[in-house]
């Protein structure tokens, strides 16, 4: 009896054994010896596509651009453009908090901040630069990104005042609650 | 908002002798919405005080005249007198709000209308235009691959009903008891039948690397954002959808395409997918680490707590509304479970001292709303209502007492604790913690 799924699996062999399925005649059994893949839909994806849409940034730091940028640099961007939202040094703007909080965690009231929470400095460049400024995401060149990105960790004492950071620095660092989360994968 | 009191204001205001264009005008005013007072709203003596000539025995105005014609408009909306029925932002003005809520109050069965299906974005709702869409397929695949929705609309289709729950719902339930309706409270939830075609079959037009175990799915919106999504949940019941309840995507829920994992919190299913990246570990977003983590009571956080949990509510009598009178009248509510099917809901009149078992509306589907009723008589007692839900893995709803003790107050996500509404010997109805 045919079946749809049948169906699909047939039109997938034959698209594997290729001009067969132009001469259903001329199949030899062997199509069916051929493992079930594709139905043969979309294009290729050209490496240049790839690179213009390949943003992503790993925790162990693959996927960071060439540049670098210093907290003094940061500064200067921060106060530019991050400011009018996170508020002076991070603590008091209307967006989420940025710096403070350390050991809150456990208290009746935890403060969830870069410094207080997040895992992975790495995940500040990957989250800047694709989702800030909220009114021009992916508008910082990577260097204003790597400096905003070392200023952020400032505030949180993280790095120091004259830190540079580039991806190989960035990778590196460890942040206080790196070690904080379980996963459950429920 | 009372509704009943609403309308006793409105009859009191209404002149007695009008032209009809002025009766109808009165009552689009003053039944505001049959529908968003649930149960608690029918008041036939209201109607016939303000217009008694379309009332038995006489002929209603609307049979007297023809009605619009066609096309009007063209694509259809609610009546006028249902205007009430709406999403909302949350009463508090927020400097960045984050989300509306579906009036759960006003809807019947288990289908939230597209119109009206909760919203949540990041970096608002982005206009797509569906031809210069694509979707990218890359990592740690044998053939990188460029869909466009021509493509993904050739592509063996399912239609599939589950629920989208934010895993925020409910949040603020952890600390105290909300003084918004049920759509305040828990709002953050709606249920849609999907038209998509299986990640499974797409992945396997790339062809995965024996390495592939994760895979990183990235929005087309100016939050650009990203989830890790386990490739088992990828192969097992995944959908990329364009369709819901009938028709292509609305905007606000991804249009022109999304993913959808079934049972998962909300925030996964990301809306204008444009990229699934394969790779071997998780990718660590934002969204994963700092954010949809579970802070437990001795400051560690659980992660990648994706599946939401047996929960319900009772939407009809909830917060806010007033019973309009003694007697008969159904108790209804919605449960859902991330891990299946629900197989069991049971009500009680008394804050949990005595349960009885509410019908189910069939088919009962798995990761989908579910409908339950229970018949009441109310007789002017005080009453404490409350719904717990079973699903066929046998989790069971919590309470908030079990649940607090177990996560804490500063969990934020991921509440899924017993709702108990208050009925007052008036009739008011409000949210309590018992």
């Amino acid at each position: 009896m045919y079946t749809y799924e049948a169906g699909i699996r047939t039109v997938k062999a034959l698209a594997v054994a290729g001009a067969c399925a132009l001469a259903l005649n001329a199949c030899t059994p062997a199509a069916s010896t051929v493992p079930a893949q594709r139905l043969g839909l979309g294009q290729a994806a050209s490496a240049a596509q790839i690179r213009g849409w390949d943003i992503d940034v790993r925790a162990d730091g693959a996927g960071l651009p060439a540049g670098r940028g210093s907290v003094a640099q940061g500064q200067a961007i921060y106060q530019a453009r991050c400011l009018a939202c996170h508020g002076e040094k991070g603590e008091k703007g209307t967006a989420p908090r940025l710096a403070g909080g350390q050991g809150t965690l456990a208290s009746k009231a935890p403060v969830l901040t870069v410094g207080s929470y997040w895992p992975y400095a790495t995940t500040l460049y990957d989250y800047i630069h694709r989702a800030m400024p909220l009114d021009s995401p992916q508008s910082l060149t990577p260097d204003e990104v790597y400096a905003v990105t070392a200023y952020t960790l400032h505030l949180n004492g993280i790095v120091g005042a004259d830190a540079v950071l580039d991806a190989a620095a960035l990778a590196a660092i460890r942040m206080p609650n790196r070690d904080g989360f379980r996963p459950v994968l429920e | 908002m009372d509704i009943v009191r609403q309308q006793a204001d409105a009859d009191t205001d209404s002149p007695a002798p009008a032209s009809p264009r002025r009766r109808r005008f009165i009552a689009r005013g003053a039944v505001a919405s049959l529908a968003a007072a649930g149960s608690a709203s029918v008041v036939p003596g209201a109607a016939q005080a303000t217009t008694p000539d379309n009332l038995p025995p006489n002929i209603p105005q609307w049979m007297r005249e023809p009605g619009a014609g066609f096309l009007n408009p063209a694509y259809g909306l609610p009546s006028p007198f249902e205007k009430a029925v709406v999403r909302k932002l949350p009463d508090q003005p927020a400097a960045f709000p984050t989300a509306t809520r579906t009036p759960l109050q006003s809807l019947f069965g288990s289908t939230t209308p597209n119109g009206l299906f909760f919203e949540r974005h990041h970096g608002g709702v982005p206009a797509i235009d569906p031809a210069q869409h694509r979707l990218m397929l890359h990592g740690l695949v044998e053939r990188p691959l460029l869909l466009s929705m021509k493509d993904l609309l050739r592509f063996p289709a399912v239609s599939r009903s589950h629920f989208l729950e934010c895993s925020g719902n409910s949040m603020a339930e952890f600390k105290a008891p909300g003084k918004g309706s049920v759509q305040d409270i828990h709002g953050l939830i709606s249920g849609a039948e999907w038209t998509g075609v299986r990640l499974a079959d797409v992945l396997a037009e790339a062809g995965l690397q024996p390495s592939a175990s994760w895979i990183l799915a990235e929005g087309a919106d100016a939050a650009a954002m990203t989830r890790s999504i386990p490739l088992a949940k990828a192969l097992d019941d995944a959908l990329l959808v364009y369709g819901q309840n009938g028709e292509m995507l609305r905007p606000e829920q991804g249009y022109p395409l999304r993913l959808l994992l079934p049972g998962f919190e909300g925030n996964m299913s990301i809306k204008w997918l444009r990229r699934l990246k394969v790779g071997d570990a998780p990718f660590q977003t934002r969204e994963e680490t700092s954010k949809y983590t579970d802070l437990m009571p001795d400051g560690t956080a659980r992660q990648f707590t994706f599946t939401m949990g047996v929960k319900s509510v009772i939407t009809a009598p909830s917060a806010r509304q007033v019973l309009d009178g003694h007697g008969f009248r159904e108790i209804s509510g919605l449960a859902w479970s991330g891990h299946g099917r629900i197989t069991r809901v049971e009500v009680s009149l008394d804050g949990g001292r005595h349960w009885q078992a509410a019908l189910l509306d069939g088919p009962v589907q798995s990761r989908a709303l579910t409908r339950f009723r229970f018949p009441w008589v109310w007789s002017g007692q005080e009453a404490i209502l409350q719904s717990r839900a079973v699903d066929d893995a046998g989790n069971v709803q919590p309470t908030r007492a079990a649940l607090v003790k177990s996560d804490g107050q500063n969990s934020i996500y991921h509440y899924n604790a017993i709702q108990s509404w208050k009925v007052a010997s008036n009739g008011e109805v409000s949210n309590v913690h018992v």
